[in-house]
């Protein structure tokens, strides 16, 4: 059983070692975590444990030490599947990161489903991730990408939806942009797609690890993510599908462990989910991940995404302080995620990053992979910042300190 | 006051050397870096074996603009075959301060960018 625990940021914050670190004698104010966030002690000690004490490869081995290496994997899949109401913890494919599960739906389901002259439906504010493998796929069948318009605010042009479905196999769009921080809504969204027949794939990638969510409850098709942004180790990741899709797509990488009986010409496949995990997998990787999820799940996720609400709602009301500056997204933080994206007129996002880096505050600066939706937004880059459950008030003041402190730089 | 942005390379982005276009460039060259966003456009005047005359526009960082400028003053009557092979190091020794790696595109963007105008070849050490 999950043991539950307030969200106390000081003692949340003690979790977290790399928080003790010193930046040029300056506390580490770490607000890049929609890049990757910082990893709880609990995470870092099952990892270390399994390399320690029962080190061994899964799935084959008759003794012991494989066996404990088994359960330990399977666990992790098990509260993971928990974690987002999957049906089931067949329906848990286990990837290296978003990415990878996005390409596993593009190869696997993607060259058998989508024809040429059929649509796929994107949004302007996909991150690569979800938009380049679409691309190939396009190129490689004939298919045609259609896309979602943003509006000034950030927000999805939803109007638009029901004629852009038209003839669509497949909408792929984020959950919540790594960029603007729009949280999109993906249930309606999701019903109107599946009314006029195409499936969806979620780029869950922002939103798994700041925010409830319940995959049945969305309706959705294929929902990705990965570890190493929600307290989890890097070099793993999920899809998530529905099983009777995963059932009818053909496998993904082809080698050990994926298969049932394999003769010189031919081979069956193993059952859900092995049949998508070629190849010894990251084992360690995957017993972080479930170690992270348990973190995460003490707290609840409702919790984690009240707290993110309001450093989100603090950072859009201080920012409104530093003079020229403009802001990206939503102006309402239930629908702004915990990541604020922003320009000045004179710092450029890499000087921006580069002197508030020596204040001992990391912040992104760049095109945060999303270059479609620099150009949409007339800018070459932006600089953000984003939160998590470690994040307090007072690290928002210091770094609206220090942007004005540059500011004075290129005055 | 922060040693990355002394005052000679903030001067140096405010306040452009040979900025602007050249009309009857012998070379013009665009370089990049997709990854920052920083743009430089290289015009290049060649004068008997010599390089009469440069421009640039560009848009960027203050580093790669910084940068930019400081190499125009460096190049500008010097023999092309000599630029073919202009060394990174000194314009960064030019540049006088630490640049850290994630930073080394955007300061090494107008050297490279005159490589390409030249069809030269890099000299640096990797």
């Amino acid at each position: 059983m999950i043991q539950t625990r307030p969200l106390d940021v000081e003692a949340v914050r003690a979790d977290f070692p790399i928080l003790a670190r010193k930046i040029k004698d300056k506390p580490l104010i770490y607000l890049d975590s929609a890049a990757t966030s910082q990893k709880p002690a609990v995470v870092i000690d099952v990892m270390d444990d399994y390399y320690r004490r029962y080190n061994a490869n899964p799935h084959r081995g008759v003794y012991l030490l494989s066996e404990e290496a088994t359960v330990a994997y399977e666990s992790a899949r098990q509260r993971v599947a928990a974690f987002i109401n999957a049906g089931s913890p067949k329906e848990i494919i286990f990837t290296r990161n978003t990415t990878e599960a996005i390409n596993l739906v593009r190869y696997s389901w993607g060259r058998v489903n989508v024809r040429q002259g059929d649509r796929i439906l994107l949004t302007e504010m996909e991150h690569h991730s979800n938009l380049v493998p679409w691309q190939l796929l396009a190129q490689e069948v004939g298919a045609r990408l259609e896309f979602l318009c943003i509006d000034d605010r950030g927000l999805l042009q939803l109007g638009q939806l029901e004629a852009k479905l038209e003839g669509v196999r497949l909408l792929a769009i984020t959950h919540q942009s790594n960029t603007l921080g729009t949280i999109n809504p993906i249930k309606a969204i999701t019903e109107k797609a599946h009314r006029a027949g195409a499936l969806v794939l979620v780029d869950g990638a922002q939103a798994v690890p700041h925010m409830p969510v319940d995959v049945r409850d969305l309706g959705v098709d294929f929902y990705a993510f990965s570890g190493h942004k929600m307290c989890g180790p890097t070099g793993i990741g999920v899809l998530w599908a529905r099983r009777s899709l995963l059932e009818a797509m053909p496998p993904f990488l082809g080698g050990g462990d994926m298969i049932r009986r394999v003769k010189l010409t031919e081979a069956t496949w193993n059952e859900l989910p092995w049949k998508f995990e070629a190849g010894t997998p990251s084992v360690a990787e995957g017993i972080g991940l479930g170690a992270a999820v348990d973190y995460l799940g003490q707290f609840g996720m409702d919790k984690v995404r009240a707290h993110e609400r309001t450093l989100v709602d603090y950072a859009l009301e201080k920012f409104q302080e530093i003079p020229d500056i403009t802001v990206y997204g939503p102006g309402d933080p239930e629908i702004h995620g915990g990541a604020v994206s922003f320009t000045l007129p004179n710092v450029h996002p890499h000087d921006l990053a580069t002197l508030v880096d020596r204040e001992g505050i990391a912040v992104r600066a760049g095109h945060h992979c999303t270059q479609p939706l620099m150009d949409r937004l007339g800018v070459a880059a932006t600089t953000r910042a984003s939160f998590y459950i470690y994040n307090r008030q007072d690290e928002v003041d210091h770094l609206v300190d220090a942007i004005q402190k540059a500011q004075k730089v290129f005055s | 006051m922060d040693d990355l942005y002394r005052e000679q390379i903030l001067e140096h982005y405010k306040n452009p050397h040979h900025f602007g276009e050249l009309t009857d460039a012998d070379i013009t060259q665009e370089g990049d870096n997709p990854l920052c966003g920083d743009v430089i456009t290289l015009y290049l005047k060649l004068d008997d074996g010599r390089l009469g005359d440069v421009r640039f526009r560009g848009r960027g960082c203050a580093i790669s603009q910084a940068s930019a400028s400081m190499l125009t003053d460096m190049i500008v009557g010097k023999p092309v075959n000599d630029l073919k092979t202009f060394p990174t190091k000194d314009l960064l020794e030019e540049l006088g301060i630490q640049i850290s790696p994630a930073r080394m595109k955007c300061a090494t963007l107008s050297v490279n960018t005159l490589r390409v105008a030249l069809d030269g070849e890099s000299t640096d050490e990797e």
